[in-house]
């Protein structure tokens, strides 16, 4: 009884590791189609597809939370962002004059140095890999009386990241306020001729 | 091989946004690429936190094996400032339309050409 169970989880467990794997390989497919087409609606659309894939992978990562976000932010900001960018802008990117093929030695080459550091890595999923000690079975005892562990770290063991993310996004808003309000101007003047 | 196949994922993804950055001249897909780029990074944080039957890092009596929640609290932060600098960069992209009527790097850089070419003659 006890074995039979055993073998439904470590079932179960196989599933787990297969679906994220296929999620995976599907965001890798849709990355490689970015990469190749030059509409460029097409390609936002593309990259709106490839987030909403990336946020079902932090769902079966359990990442819940980033994945929310990752949902909302990523999928839905950006591509409206991006949208807004093509209404302004010309929306066919231009063929290259030659072959890239110095960029390419590059990313290969890159790419192979990257995935033979990864080697060294410890396995995927090892319970006892650094990650899961130091600081985190302090955070799961449960300090702050919050459950959801990741809000408890967001917003007290860590709220000082959080204040210092506010300020970058406080930045880049004002800098896109300062592009953007220029341009209104130049628009009217041009009007006023 | 298989152990680390989500690292494997993570390093393509990365590499394939590194090569739209170097090999595009399109602004806006150069901003895509630099995302690409960034999301790839979300994927090296959390997969290494990722437990086999483990559940989301909500406390609860009836679970007693969770996935990390360190990463997931470093990449939320990540990703709002993405967005951050998503914007900032298709603002300039549109400042840079207006200034020079293109967002093909080439062009651009033949016109700053041209723009010299003609001082230099005037001086």
């Amino acid at each position: 009884m006890q074995a039979q169970a055993g073998a439904g989880r470590r079932g179960r467990d196989d599933i787990e590791a297969l679906i994220i794997d296929i999620l995976l390989v599907l965001m890798a497919f849709t990355v490689l189609i970015l990469v190749r087409i030059r509409h460029l609606f097409t390609v936002v659309v593309l990259s709106g597809i490839y987030s909403f894939l990336m946020a079902t992978v932090l769902v079966a990562l359990d990442a819940v939370d980033v994945a929310m976000t990752e949902a909302a932010v990523g999928a839905g900001v950006s591509t409206v962002l991006l949208l807004g960018a093509l209404h302004l802008c010309k929306s066919e990117e231009a063929r290259p004059a030659h072959k890239p093929w110095i960029p390419l030695a590059v990313s290969v080459s890159t790419a192979a140095l990257l995935i033979y550091g990864a080697m060294g890595l410890p396995d995927f999923a090892d319970p006892d890999a650094p990650i899961h000690h130091h600081v985190v079975p302090r955070y799961m005892q449960n300090e702050t009386d919050v459950p959801n562990v990741v809000t408890a770290v967001l917003a007290s063991f860590r709220g000082y990241d959080t204040l210092g993310e506010t300020t970058v996004v406080f930045t880049a808003g004002a800098g896109v306020i300062a592009l953007l309000r220029r341009r209104r101007k130049a628009v009217e003047k041009a009007d006023g001729k | 091989m298989l152990d680390h196949f989500g690292y494997v994922v993570t390093v393509l993804l990365m590499v394939a946004g590194l090569f739209i950055v170097i090999a595009r001249g399109n602004l806006i897909k150069k901003l895509i690429g630099l995302s690409i780029f960034q999301t790839s990074v979300y994927l090296l944080y959390i997969v290494p936190g990722k437990l086999i039957g483990g559940t989301a890092p909500i406390l609860s009596p009836q679970f007693s094996v969770y996935s990390n929640p360190l990463p997931h609290v470093l990449i939320l932060t990540a990703i709002v400032v993405g967005v951050a600098t998503l914007a900032l960069g298709l603002a300039l992209a549109v400042r840079i339309r207006e200034a020079y009527d293109s967002i093909e790097e080439d062009e651009i850089l033949m016109r700053d050409q041209i723009a010299n070419s003609n001082e230099g003659m005037n001086a």
